[in-house]
């Protein structure tokens, strides 16, 4: 830990830790029979408490006379209490009962309530009529000292630490000093992240210059490389010289490649420590992500040629299977992709303009799975006029300011996109027969595209233009840095095996290919990473869950960066009954072993996605496609309802499949604390219509089910094959949607 | 010898030990014989503490080497008509120095303050923060007599003048600027795969047949490129010969060895909080060991007699057993055990006819042991090898001066800050094993022209008139110490030589016999080798008794004590 060699433990030790070992087991096992019968004991709770050794340092028994001595402690810090709590509560501050507070600090700096006392005391002093500036600073010294002497006994006091922030806002004291105290607690414990903190709260109420803190922490960095807090306040300085635009930070062209350089030599010196690595990281991301954030893509993108039609069945020649959407709800869905989660995205900051809808407030929502108000995917719903045939409209955004990235960055490329919007009006033989219908995602049901190579549907296809709606930012100096790093870690490779070195490297490449590629929709590395990234759930087991969603989010960026790739996983769904051409085009990512979904910004126009016989444990990031309509998500590993969040956001959603996954295998839904329940109010208050439902004992049971599925519009679900699913389950199912026609192959009457 | 005063006469006359010679060997055994509680007569002729261990005035030098340069004159006539039952085996000097080249350039300036100066005799030599010395001294408590700096830093040297930093650290590694990434990757984690095996762990162990191998095949089979070769043979692991030249290689280090060099090395480094370095130096040079030794076996009843040559051997005239010596006050003194100083040598009286026992024993006794000799220099000057840096080792492999150079040479600077010379001068210790004197002068003469302007002799007058002027006029001033060598610094001037002594030393090693005779100074750079020589000669004489057993600790604070100063 820490970069500290850790000692091979003696046999004695051994015996201990077997027996510890053997403790914990019995103790977990005890626990997880509490856990998984939900019984919160006194027990359980106290059984939280034990703690392991910190930071790897053994911890040792303490000895008959070191236990008398810690009783008597115990003992006399009783006493000092009791007799400080009756001062503090008589609100009695003279100058022995200061003095008693100061000696309860001294033994036990961890005494929040007595640093308050200490508060209320100066203030009480500082109130007094006859104060003098000279007894004011004796007052406050005094309060100083005694923060000292508290830090001698426990340096990572955080009362403490926080007394002396305050003592020395009041003004009144050498912020000299503090340095100085600084340096000691810093030499004593070098990566002490109090005193780090309390540093950059001294540079900052003194006004050391940030170049001087810079070559500060050089110094440190030199003395021992093995630094986090060092590498962090390193990259927080750096931070603050970029956004201050200070002399010599003006572009990051010239700083970040001699920080590369630095951290270089920690990296190669011993690439096992990971407070290089961190550095190295953001250092990363100082290079790829652009200040302001960037529209990635939009649906319908610019020049589309969309088709609405109210009805399900329509003429595959007629009209592209690609850019024609069924809408029965009169109205469909604008979608902007960021390339960051951004704010303040509204009608004043994208306009629409249409033909039939001119000054029209739309409402724009951010998708996120929390609350917030920030996130990468906006969408707004423009009601379609049955009247207009043909119309096109027009979108701008950021032409005013207002949207802002997460780390306050603005918006500044403003950028418009205009589309054609086709409105097909109903056809009442038609829709006849589309009630009846109901869809099954069977092998025998899908004809690829590609081999058809029908004209129209490469045309149609063209026309989604897969690319970033929006020139590079990346300047040369960028795609420069990150060659120079993909050879350096080349290298390092070449001369060991190393694991956050091969992951780093996949980091690296992806960045590059990303800026290099934007237009050209191609990724020269991604084999490489693809195999880096098998590479490493082999090397690194314990991690293999994110190299293996690594590799999910390569190979969709894979298959999804040019038309041919894509090409391949486009069908045509065909009814087995009808043998009419139906529908809408099914992407099928399916036997893929994905294990999450992503490249969203490229899929925004799919509206039928097969994603089964993968091993999706999370589909977060669905949210973004708005216009899927059918979704399978057969035969994944999906643990909980919860998991099935973002679809709540899919309002065109009508079709789902999550049939055998393993909702219900594991009792207890370790993700469900992150939904709001239905107690609470915002829940609640949405719900209130449903009040006669959420009465019934079987679904306040099931209070997750009816939270995910009560917003769905589902016609079909398949359930199957979830230890959830028993016919219990089902009939809650039926209950919470009424909409629904048909579960798991079964018709509802 | 004529002012001298009358020899006191020394009472009580028998004791258990006599100790002959206050060198650095001959000292450990002294104190380690009065803690024993043995009482124990400690003498030297001369009337300082050291002997071929002590720092001596600048003036004092030569004379000192030049007293133990020749064979004295015959052993005067045989005293056979001694009365007693005692036969007499005079004492006579070995020649331990030879071709003793003193070279002034600043005369005046030197006389004037030749008490200035600390010189060893045996340098360049310094303390490994880990080895055995400075477990020693704190086991026995004898650091509390002495003061030690750290020497902060060792470079590596090439035939250009340039001083290369050795990367002996983590940090250091991290922080060198000549170390390209690939070679600072490797180096590190060779260090890494030592500490690993050291510390005993399962998937970092070297295999066996590796350690047995030579250390030089170890480095290269872990792939390391010459240069960092280079440093850890030589100026980590110390080694003296070309490890890459078996014909010429008398010490060629196995990678056991050269671990447990590395070892020591790593243990050394941060092992005392103010200490950057891994080797200490005594403040007032490395003759304060010695003499801190004769202090604790003062404390512990040791009897002094400095000034007091020795001037033969008393022995049973049937047995040819030891029994005392006779001073050269005519007083003898008898003892069970004699140690004696490399210095001296028994010579059998011309046409006398000792005891049985005794012709057998003595040959063997005088035996000149040919373990060559080691080249030392001394050279003193008024401005840094490096500014910015005072205290510090360089360390020139073999081949790195000449090609012909198979043996490493050592240099060490020691500032004023370590009084051993006047404010704002240094003195440079030089050595290198050699086979002869020519050889041993070419390796030291190509270091001081790598390093040193040398001034010439048709133009040494003006320089030095200058010189002593300037300073004379430093020396007055002792607080100018820094802005003294400021006018040098700004150049790219290699620093003027003032002084210098150069000489060959043998290199002879104790001997357990009849009588125990202790080594003289090695050609290593620390005193592991001696202290384990000392041990054993102590284990030979007192076989029943501890070597400073754990209990003779006095002082508990000792830890404390042997930080060095900052």
């Amino acid at each position: 830990m820490h970069g500290r060699p850790r000692k091979a433990p003696k046999p004695e030790e051994e015996a201990a830790s077997v027996a510890k070992a053997q403790k914990l087991r019995a103790l977990q096992t005890q626990f997880f029979s509490f856990h998984h019968n939900k019984i919160p004991s006194q027990t359980h709770l106290r059984n939280r408490k034990r703690k392991q050794k910190m930071h790897g340092r053994p911890r040792k028994a303490p000895k008959p006379e070191e236990e008398a001595a810690s009783v008597a402690k115990a003992q006399k810090l009783r006493a000092l209490q009791t007799q400080f709590f009756s001062f503090h509560h008589n609100k009695i501050y003279t100058k022995e009962a200061v003095e008693l507070s100061a000696k309860l600090l001294e033994i036990n700096p961890e005494s929040y309530t007595a640093w308050n006392y200490r508060k209320l005391a100066v203030e009480h002093y500082l109130s007094q009529p006859d104060c003098n500036p000279d007894w004011i600073k004796s007052v406050l010294d005094d309060e100083l000292r005694v923060v000292e002497n508290a830090l001698r006994q426990n340096f990572k006091s955080y009362g403490a630490w926080h007394h002396r922030k305050w003592v020395i806002s009041k003004g009144h004291s050498s912020i000299d000093n503090e340095l100085r105290l600084l340096d000691k607690f810093q030499k004593a414990d070098s990566r002490n992240f109090h005193a780090w903190n309390y540093r950059r709260f001294v540079a900052e109420s003194m006004k050391r210059s940030e170049q001087d803190e810079l070559k500060y922490t050089e110094d440190m960095i030199y003395k021992n490389f093995s630094n986090y807090s060092a590498w962090h306040n390193r990259s927080v300085l750096l931070s603050a010289l970029f956004e201050k635009k200070a002399e010599g930070f003006l572009s990051k062209e010239k700083v970040l490649p001699e920080e590369y350089e630095f951290i270089h030599q920690a990296i190669f010196t011993d690439p096992d420590d990971q407070s290089g690595w961190f550095y190295h990281l953001w250092l990363l991301d100082q290079t790829v992500t652009t200040d302001s954030p960037l529209l990635a893509s939009s649906w319908p993108g610019h020049g589309y040629d969309v088709f609405l039609v109210e009805d399900r069945c329509y003429n595959g020649s007629a009209f592209s299977p690609f850019t024609a959407l069924h809408s029965d709800s009169g109205s469909f869905p604008i979608v902007l992709y960021f390339n960051q989660p951004v704010g303040g995205v509204s009608s004043s900051t994208v306009t629409v303009e249409c033909g039939f809808n001119k000054n029209e407030d739309l409402l724009w929502k951010p998708l996120s799975a929390s609350n917030s108000q920030t996130a990468r995917v906006w969408v707004a719903h423009l009601k379609i006029p049955s009247s207009d045939l043909l119309s096109t409209v027009e979108v701008s955004v950021g032409h005013s300011k207002g949207i802002i990235s997460t780390r306050g960055f603005e918006y500044s490329h403003p950028s418009m996109f205009s589309f054609k919007v086709h409105v097909q009006p109903m056809e009442r033989d038609f829709s006849q027969v589309s009630v009846a219908e109901s869809i099954s995602l069977r092998e025998e049901n899908f004809k690829i595209y590609g081999s058809q190579s029908e004209e129209s549907i490469i045309n149609s296809f063209n026309q989604l233009s897969i690319k970033n709606g929006h020139e590079s930012t990346a300047s040369n100096w960028r795609s420069e840095a990150l060659a120079k790093e993909i050879e350096c870690f080349r290298e390092l490779l070449s001369l060991m095996d190393c694991k956050i070195g091969k992951l780093t490297l996949a980091r690296l490449l992806m960045a590059y290919d990303v800026m290099s590629y934007p237009f050209a929709n191609k990724l020269v590395h991604s084999e490489e990473v693809l195999e880096l990234c098998s590479d490493l759930m082999k090397l690194d087991p314990t991690h293999y869950q994110y190299y293996k969603d690594e590799h999910s989010m390569v190979l969709l960026q894979k298959v999804t960066s040019s038309k041919e790739s894509l090409l391949q996983h486009c069908f045509q769904y065909k009814d087995s009954v009808s043998s009419a051409i139906c529908g809408p085009v099914c992407l099928r990512l399916n036997n893929l072993s994905l294990s999450r979904m992503g490249a969203f910004e490229k899929l925004l126009w799919v509206q039928m996605l097969d994603l089964s016989h993968n091993e999706l444990q999370s589909i977060e990031g669905l949210e973004a496609m708005q216009l899927l309509s059918c979704l399978s998500l057969r035969n994944n590993k999906l643990r909980s309802l919860t998991a099935l969040e973002p679809l709540r956001k899919l309002k065109l959603l009508r079709v789902l499949d999550i049939s055998y996954n393993q909702i219900g295998d594991h009792s207890i839904d370790t993700t469900r604390y992150l939904c709001s329940s239905p107690l609470s109010h915002s829940v609640g208050s949405e719900s209130n219509k449903d009040e006669t439902v959420t009465s019934d004992v079987a679904l306040i049971d099931n209070w997750e089910a009816f939270y995910i599925f009560k917003d769905f519009n589902l016609n079909q679900l398949e359930i199957v094959g979830n230890t959830i699913a028993d016919e219990k389950f089902k009939s809650v199912l039926v209950k919470i949607m009424p909409k629904l026609k048909q579960l798991d192959g079964k018709l509802l009457g | 010898m004529d002012d001298i005063p009358p020899y006191p006469p020394i009472d009580p006359t028998t004791f258990d030990l006599i100790v002959i010679g206050t060198g650095l060997p001959e000292s450990i055994i002294a104190a380690a014989a009065s803690t024993a509680s043995k009482s124990v007569l400690h003498l030297d002729p001369n009337p300082f503490y050291g002997s071929h261990f002590s720092s001596l005035p600048l003036a004092d030098l030569p004379s000192f080497l030049s007293s133990h340069s020749t064979s004295p004159s015959p052993p005067r006539s045989p005293s056979s008509d001694d009365p007693n039952e005692f036969s007499l085996l005079e004492f006579a000097t070995r020649p331990l120095y030879s071709s003793i080249d003193i070279s002034t350039f600043s005369p005046n300036l030197l006389d004037q303050h030749s008490r200035k100066f600390n010189l060893d005799v045996a340098g360049p030599r310094v303390l490994f923060c880990a080895d055995k010395s400075i477990e020693l001294l704190l086991r026995t408590g004898t650091n509390q007599y002495m003061e030690f700096k750290s020497v902060d830093a060792t470079f590596v040297g090439d035939n250009k003048g340039n001083l290369w930093s050795v990367p002996d650290s983590r940090a250091a590694i991290f922080k060198d600027k000549s170390l390209g990434l690939v070679e600072k990757n490797k180096l590190m984690r060779f260090f890494k795969l030592v500490q690993g095996h050291l510390a005993g762990e399962q998937d970092v162990k070297i295999s066996e047949e590796d350690l047995q191998s030579p250390f030089v095949d170890f480095l290269n089979k872990m792939g390391l490129p010459p240069k960092i070769k280079s440093f850890i043979l030589y100026a980590i692991a110390m080694a003296d010969y070309d490890q890459e030249d078996t014909g010429v290689c008398r010490d060629l280090l196995k990678t056991k060895d050269g671990i447990d060099q590395l070892a020591l090395y790593n243990a050394s480094i941060g092992r005392f909080q103010n200490a950057s370095g891994a080797f200490l130096y005594p403040i007032y040079g490395q003759g304060e060991l010695s003499q801190a030794f004769c202090r604790r076996a003062a404390v512990k009843g040791c009897l002094y007699v400095l000034r007091m040559p020795v001037t033969a051997l008393l022995v049973d005239k049937d047995t040819g057993c030891y029994k005392g010596v006779r001073l050269a006050s005519g007083q003898d003194i008898f003892s069970q055990k004699l140690i004696l100083d490399p210095t001296f040598k028994v010579t059998l009286p011309l046409g006398s006819s000792p005891p049985l026992p005794l012709k057998e024993k003595l040959p063997f006794f005088s035996l000149k042991d040919d373990k060559g000799k080691i080249a030392r220099g001394i050279c003193i000057t008024k401005t840094s090898l490096k500014p910015d840096i005072s205290n510090f080792l360089v360390v020139y492999p073999p081949r790195s001066l000449f090609p012909e150079q198979v043996t490493s040479i050592r240099l060490l600077q020691i500032a004023s800050n370590l009084a051993v010379c006047l404010p704002g001068m240094f003195v440079l210790y030089i050595s290198a094993l050699c086979n002869d004197d020519d050889q041993g002068k070419k390796l030291i003469h190509a270091v001081m022209n790598t390093l040193l302007t040398v001034p010439l002799d048709s133009e040494s007058n003006a320089a030095v008139q200058s010189e002593t002027a300037e300073i004379g006029s430093a020396v007055q001033d002792e607080t100018s110490e820094s802005s003294s060598g400021g006018p040098s610094d700004s150049g790219e001037e290699k620093p003027t030589l003032l002084w210098s002594a150069l000489y060959s030393q043998e290199l002879t090693l104790g001997q357990v016999d009849f009588i125990c005779s202790t080594p003289m100074p090695d050609g290593k750079l620390n005193y592991n080798d001696l202290i384990d020589t000392t041990f054993k000669i102590f284990q030979e004489i007192y076989p029943e008794e501890e070597f400073f057993p754990e209990t003779s600790l006095e002082n508990p604070e000792v830890d404390g004590d042997a930080s060095p100063e900052t």
